[in-house]
């Protein structure tokens, strides 16, 4: 059975080395190297694009849309992500960026930090009102809601059921567009330009929507491309920008927990800390706190695996630039699609057994056979760690001498064996 | 009570702050691997948590053995430290001896043992002063 496949990121096999670098980095122990190429675990990705970033070879890919999907719209719209005016050195001013991705087919730019206005004001609402149990975690990373969904369920509770900005802007963009042209809806095409393989994941497989609005998504890097080369010979600039700097701002981490304007939040960003934070969480020890922001990115959405520019760089430049806009740019307009229509549940990976009591035998097994292994964590086996490959061999997935160790081991054994065996040969013979 | 199927054992270091926590950290991560529901999983987290924190804040550290059973998760906490002379007034809901140092890094509220009985469906306390204390919990899986 061939099962599909609900993940952006993707292995691109030739390039492939078999070094285990990856495997290290997974914050969800997603790779094992198997016969010498990396596999991701489908039921364990969440699509955060570490293994993106930390592969010097580049064999892991995200599946992103071309622009070539453009001629399937007589109307096209391109969504920037807050983070895509950030990437450009050469430009000092969002509507030189804007303009220059507009010339690249679109008919026209909408920027997705006029969403991030709007999720920011529904945000206001859900906390005061006390609704969602305190504090209140972000949703609009993706990659953190699938974690969360696989690995705290308890926490599921506190996460925001709120649309995400792209998919604000989308309603926005498209209802804009619609009056504008008269067009009908399947005419308008609105594409994302991602810094993030989880957005993509977000738009072709939603979790918490039914469908998302948005046809298709670019990488910040395929614009890029095209548009590095054509930005200083823009003749006439548009006026694009329209978002305020609150909305702008979410590109950096602390941004969206800024544009809140309270004082108790957390804003944590990179995923390794995301989870530090989420443990806590988890363990009752956060007091007094509304807010959480959690961005799976170091730096937040400027750090996204599909981005081009340094994060750092990047989010001085977003600063800089933002500082001469408005706070917040337009009166809120009142939307359809502000909440989740779906219902994410708790969907763990699964246990070492059905069966609870199996479980648990297979769970002391596992101990024991960590025990006998070098605690090394280094990787040869394909496994993240000892620990990993001895829930691998419980769960009938790998072997003991899938560990070089142990192979070693077992082989000097056998070779005293072979040794002795060979002392014993029959007098016949000797 | 049946033998466990598991028994997981921590040394809680008394002496260091930075690493209570990390035995019912561990606790959590194997739970989850098991299957066992969110709910329990929080219950024997917190549970575990704060107990782990009063030895290393009350009583030097220690150790720990968590046994379980397909139907119930057993913490037992043991120390060598300075006993609890009144536990009935130690159980209550705000009563602390934490020192002012150990307030200022937030803890000294008395709600560890309220909350560990909140969260734990059987709980024992068993001390001597000058001897030390142990605190044997157990939450149900059903
Ligand atoms: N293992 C222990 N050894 C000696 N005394 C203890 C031990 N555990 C608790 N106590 C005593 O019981 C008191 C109440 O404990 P409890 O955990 O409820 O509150 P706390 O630790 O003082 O504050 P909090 O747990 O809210 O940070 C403690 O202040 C301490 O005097
Ligand atoms: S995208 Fe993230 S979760 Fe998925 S395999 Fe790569 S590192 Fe692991
Ligand atoms: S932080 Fe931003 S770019 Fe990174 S995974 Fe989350 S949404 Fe995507
Ligand atoms: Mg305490």
């Amino acid at each position: 059975m061939i099962e599909k496949r609900c993940h952006s990121v993707t292995l691109d096999r030739p390039s492939c080395k078999g070094c285990t670098t990856c495997i290290r980095y997974c914050p969800t122990q997603a790779i094992r190297v198997q016969q010498g190429k990396a596999k991701i675990i489908d039921e364990r990705c969440i699509d955060c694009g570490e293994c993106i970033r930390r592969c010097q070879y580049h064999a892991k890919k995200a599946i992103t849309d071309g622009f070539e999907m453009l001629e399937n719209f007589k109307y096209k719209i391109a969504l920037p992500a807050p983070a895509f005016c950030g990437q450009f050195s050469k430009a000092d001013d969002f509507d030189i960026m804007l303009t220059g991705l507009k010339m690249l087919g679109f008919d026209h730019v909408f920027e997705v930090a006029r969403g991030a206005e709007v999720v920011t004001a529904k945000m206001k609402e859900l906390i005061h009102t006390g609704l969602i149990e305190a504090p209140v975690i972000s949703s609009a990373c993706p990659a953190v809601v699938r974690l969360i969904a696989v690995k705290y369920p308890d926490l599921m509770s506190h996460v925001a059921p709120l649309t995400s900005p792209m998919e604000a802007a989308a309603e926005m963009a498209r209802r804009e567009a619609k009056e504008k042209t008269g067009l009908k809806d399947e005419e308008i095409g609105v594409f994302f330009i991602t810094p993030c393989p989880a957005k993509v994941t977000a738009i072709k497989w939603p979790l918490a929507l039914e469908k998302s609005n948005i046809n298709g998504a670019i990488s910040i890097k395929d614009a890029y491309m095209r548009l590095a080369h054509s930005i200083d010979k823009i003749e006439k600039v548009e006026h694009l920008s329209v978002a305020g700097r609150s909305g702008v701002r979410w590109a950096n981490h602390g941004g969206e927990a800024e544009a809140l304007g309270i004082e108790r939040y957390i804003a944590v960003d990179g995923i390794a800390n995301v989870m530090e934070v989420l443990e806590k969480l988890e363990d009752d020890m956060i007091k007094g706190i509304d807010f959480i922001e959690t961005l799976a990115c170091t730096g937040g959405c400027v750090g996204g695996s599909l981005a081009v520019e340094n994060n750092f760089v990047a989010n001085s430049r977003i600063r800089r630039i933002s500082e001469r806009l408005a706070d917040n740019a337009a009166p809120v307009p009142k939307l359809d699609g502000m909440y989740w229509n779906r219902k994410i549940e708790y969907k763990p990976f699964s246990p070492l057994d059905e069966d609870f009591s199996e479980a648990l035998k297979k769970a002391a097994r596992m101990n024991e056979i960590y025990a006998g292994l070098p605690q090394l964590d280094c990787g040869s086996c394909g496994a993240p760690t000892c620990k990993d490959l001895a829930e691998d061999i419980v769960r009938g997935k790998a072997n003991e001498t899938d560990c070089i160790f142990k192979l070693r081991e077992r082989v000097s054994i056998l070779a005293r064996e072979m040794a002795e065996l060979e002392s014993k040969l029959p007098p016949s013979m000797e | 009570m049946s033998e466990p199927l598991m028994v997981l054992h921590y040394d809680v270091d008394g002496t260091d702050f930075t690493v209570a926590g990390e035995a019912s950290g561990a606790v959590k991560k194997v739970l989850k691997q098991l299957g066992v529901s969110a709910e329990v999983i929080r219950k024997v987290a917190i549970a575990m948590y704060e107990c782990e924190i009063n030895m290393v804040i009350h009583a030097h550290g220690g150790f720990i053995d968590v046994e379980i059973r397909p139907e119930s998760i057993r913490m037992i906490h043991k120390d060598v430290g300075p006993g609890i002379p009144d536990v009935e007034k130690a159980m209550q809901a705000g009563f602390s001896t934490a020192s002012q140092q150990v307030r200022e890094l937030g803890f000294g509220a008395g709600m560890g043992l309220p909350n560990m009985k909140k969260y734990t469906d059987e709980m024992k306390i068993t001390t001597e002063v000058g001897k030390g204390t142990i605190v044997d919990m157990t939450v149900y899986i059903k």
